[in-house]
């Protein structure tokens, strides 16, 4: 017995925790929500799940496979971008879509640089990038957007336009209204005031929270989104700095900078609820791989975050901006890792560095 | 609720003390034979003082040290001497040790033994009986005590830290001693505090031994400048480095020692043994080893002979269970693993950890850039970074990381949900980094 000792380097024990059992976590938080995508928008949003997750796990074996590396699908990390690829398609996107979009991310977005842990950009956000610019119509401007059971497209009223979301119709018809009413008819200067009257109704954000409103199939309800988040930091999966960051900053420059009648008359509440905004500070913003090490690290990158989603609302030609803010921060991440690392320790006695 | 004293980073890894908390230190039967490593210190390597054939005795020198940084090695039993020549060390290398056949007398060696009120006895008299009783640091690193009692005349030494952390899980030889001894223990820490002569003295136990707090500070009452601190029960609290972070608030700048923030930390074992030498004249020839794991069929806290080969060991505590898979020198954390069971007990041994199939095996995956090694470092390295250097002999980077002051405390591997082998990666970039310097320096 005693010549067959097992010998290796110390530590002899560890937590328990894997890339799998943090895989199957966030699966687990993002189950409320994907149930949620299903009941508002029926079984073709079930439909569109089903084809990207598969999608992004076919691709991805296919790809380790000519790669020759050993196969690491069982680490779920696969299903986990296919789903957030998913969350970020409109409920009648078609199936090919969620095909082409899975295989892109997982292929383009993590395969070409090396697999798990070398990817620069979160897979899915990149998917979803390439998806926007080549297939506009499909992704935000579809007028015949799906309306969730229940709800109003936009969340609000506004006779005679349509648009998807609540910050597309603000972003692309209020705005412009109140900014130069004189260019307006008197009718149409009024309806805009209506609707901002009505984002400052407990009507309006109950619809945010319970997702009675348009939008992509994951970012419609923030409650069910938020159920998520809770269990990840039950679990510990996240660090609380870049969801934190990431909201306290929008809400801030929101109140600061994006108001229709000038500085400090922004509504917070409005940017931080509808959009995708609570989807990707929770669940794509804290993606591990993309984000950096340190906390003083994360805190750059959330606050980062934050200030490129209001500067791309408010400025941007689109009327949504997490998925491209994160993607810039993704990009400077290695920047902020080196920029972050910790001091040497003892470095204050020693008077130095 | 008071905040209690720690340091940032570290890690909370399960306790499973409780398997060996409440047994009593047992002292175990003679050893047959006895196998003694020449090298069981850090420093300059001993010169032999017996020859094949020699008779010994409880205590007689085996081997003298040689310069300042080397410590005296004495024959834990009586008998003759079997063989001089190499020997399996716990490491798993191959070097020279002594070989003492016991005859069963325990007869000590005359005159050795001699009682001593350390009030009537000067500081560098102290210091001497340490030296020559062959004292090391039993936390781990084995450094010589009377070294690190020895600071400078341009250091001054404000604080003494006792080292009653015991932060690896599964050991507990510190905590029984605490309970046990706990009035030779407080006398120890006097004795030592006289030799730095030293204004402040901490006693510092973890947060999760009461008992051992409530007795250390009865004993401990009433003496001026001196004060116990409860310690937050985290890992590595016990690591020196920690505890001076936690208790001074002071951080031991790369590549200095404790004693140039004015600090001197010593654990409970290495404080009792001091005690021992300077009050009865009793060199270091046995330790309190904490025998457990899951393949222990007799757990318990042992006192052992120093040289007592592992198999006799567990033979004569009661033995190991058939499917054991791995044996461990130490704790968890920080223990080595065995080559097999036919190793001797060293000085620095605290404890033998017995792991059943299946043994936890780290998978080596890519890392998911998680972030968790680095909150866990308690040096603020990037252990991540650090290891993928290594990994592709980027030496240069490896030391612009500051590799070298690594503890190897093992946090980051802990924590690892990829299960990197982070700390043997680390290490392999430690040495290989110091060795160019060495190298690079003459
Ligand atoms: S890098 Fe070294 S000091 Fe830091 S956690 Fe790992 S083993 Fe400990
Ligand atoms: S804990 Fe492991 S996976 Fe996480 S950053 Fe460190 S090395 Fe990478």
């Amino acid at each position: 017995m005693s010549e067959f000792l097992k010998v290796s380097s110390s530590p002899h024990f560890y937590t328990g925790e894997s890339v799998p059992s943090i895989m199957k976590g966030v699966l687990i938080s993002l189950a409320p929500a994907t149930l949620g995508a299903v009941y508002f928008f029926g079984w073709h949003a079930a439909m569109l799940i089903v084809l990207s997750i598969g999608s992004a796990v076919a691709a991805e074996a296919l790809c380790q496979r000519l790669r020759k590396v050993p196969r690491s699908i069982d680490d779920y990390s696969a299903v986990v971008t296919g789903l957030l690829l998913a969350f970020n398609l409109p409920a009648n996107a078609p199936w090919w879509l969620a095909v082409l979009g899975g295989v892109f991310a997982i292929v383009v977005a993590k395969e070409v640089f090396g697999g798990i842990g070398f990817n620069v950009w979160n897979p899915a956000l990149a998917a979803r990038a390439f998806l926007l610019a080549s297939f506009p119509t499909i992704m935000i401007s579809s007028p015949d957007y799906p309306v969730p059971r229940g709800g109003t497209l936009s969340g609000l009223t506004l006779d005679g336009v349509t648009q998807a979301t609540p910050l597309q119709l603000i972003k692309n018809t209020v705005a412009p209204i109140l900014q130069n009413p004189s260019a307006f008819s008197p009718r149409e200067v009024q309806n805009a005031h209506a609707v901002l009257a009505q984002t400052g109704q407990w009507e309006f954000y109950r619809n945010l929270l319970l997702g009675n409103m348009g939008g992509v199939l994951g970012e419609t309800s923030a409650i069910l989104l938020l159920i998520g988040a809770v269990y990840l930091f039950v679990r510990k999966y996240i660090d609380w700095r870049v969801p934190l960051g990431y909201i306290g900053t929008v809400a801030l420059a929101a109140w600061v900078f994006a108001g229709p009648e000038g500085y400090f008359t922004g509504n917070p509440l409005l940017h931080v609820l509808s959009g995708g905004l609570i989807l990707g500070a929770f669940f794509m913003a804290t993606d591990m791989v993309t984000s950096p090490v340190t906390r003083k690290g994360k805190w750059v990158f959330a606050v980062g975050c934050g200030l490129l989603t209001v500067l791309i609302r408010v400025k941007g030609g689109y009327p949504e901006g997490v998925s491209y803010a994160i993607l810039l921060m993704n990009t400077a991440t290695p920047l902020i890792d080196a920029y972050t690392r910790p001091r040497v320790y003892g470095a204050e006695a020693a008077g130095g560095k | 609720m008071v905040k209690l004293a720690t340091f940032r980073g570290g890690v909370h890894p399960p306790e499973f003390k409780d398997a060996t908390k409440d047994k009593k230190i047992e002292p175990v039967a003679l050893p047959s034979k006895v196998v003694l490593p020449l090298q069981q210190h850090i420093g300059a390597p001993l010169e032999l003082a017996v020859a094949s054939g020699d008779a010994v005795k409880v205590g007689t020198l085996v081997a003298r040290a040689t310069g300042f940084v080397s410590i005296p090695l004495h024959s834990p039993v009586s008998g003759t001497v079997k063989s001089v020549g190499e020997a399996l060390h716990p490491s798993g290398v191959s070097m020279q040790a002594v070989v003492i056949e016991s005859d069963g007398q325990d007869e000590w060696e005359p005159g050795l033994l001699t009682r001593r009120d350390p009030e009537s006895l000067g500081v560098d008299e102290i210091k001497k009986i340490i030296r020559d009783a062959g004292i090391v640091g039993l936390g781990g690193a084995a450094f010589p005590t009377h070294v690190k009692l020895s600071p400078p005349a341009d250091r001054k030494i404000d604080v003494f830290i006792l080292n009653g952390a015991e932060c690896e899980p599964y050991l507990t030889t510190d905590y029984r001693q605490m309970l046990e001894r706990s009035a030779d223990l407080v006398a120890g820490v006097g004795i030592i505090a006289r030799v730095l002569g030293c204004a402040k003295v901490y006693l510092a136990v973890e947060s999760n031994k009461p008992e051992a707090l409530a007795a250390v500070a009865g004993q401990a009452k009433g003496r001026e400048g001196w004060q116990v601190v409860t310690l937050q029960t985290k890992y590595p609290q016990g690591g020196e480095k920690q505890l001076i972070e936690a208790i001074a608030g002071r951080q031991v700048p790369s590549g200095k020692l404790p004693m140039d923030v004015g600090c001197v930390v010593q654990n409970v074992s290495t404080v009792l043994s001091v005690f021992d030498a300077v009050t009865t004249g009793r060199p270091l020839i046995e330790k309190v080893v904490t025998v457990t794991g899951g393949a222990a069929l007799n757990p318990g806290n042992y006192s052992v002979r120093v040289g007592m080969l592992i198999s006799e060991l567990l033979e004569k505590t009661g033995g190991v269970a058939e499917n054991l898979g791995k044996a461990v020198m130490g704790g968890p954390m920080m223990g080595v693993a065995l080559p097999n069971l036919e190793v001797p007990v060293l000085k620095g041994t605290n404890g033998l950890l017995l792991i059943p199939e299946p043994v936890p095996e780290s998978l080596h995956r890519a890392c998911i850039r998680c972030g968790g090694c680095v909150d866990a470092c308690p040096i603020h390295l990037l252990p991540c970074d650090l290891a993928l250097l290594a990994e592709n002999e980027r030496w240069d980077r490896c030391r612009e990381l500051n590799v070298k002051d690594c503890i190897e405390c093992g946090s980051c591997s802990f924590t690892c949900p990829a299960g990197r082998n982070l700390v043997q990666l680390i290490r392999y970039g430690k040495f290989t980094v110091m060795s160019q310097d060495r190298a690079a320096k003459k």
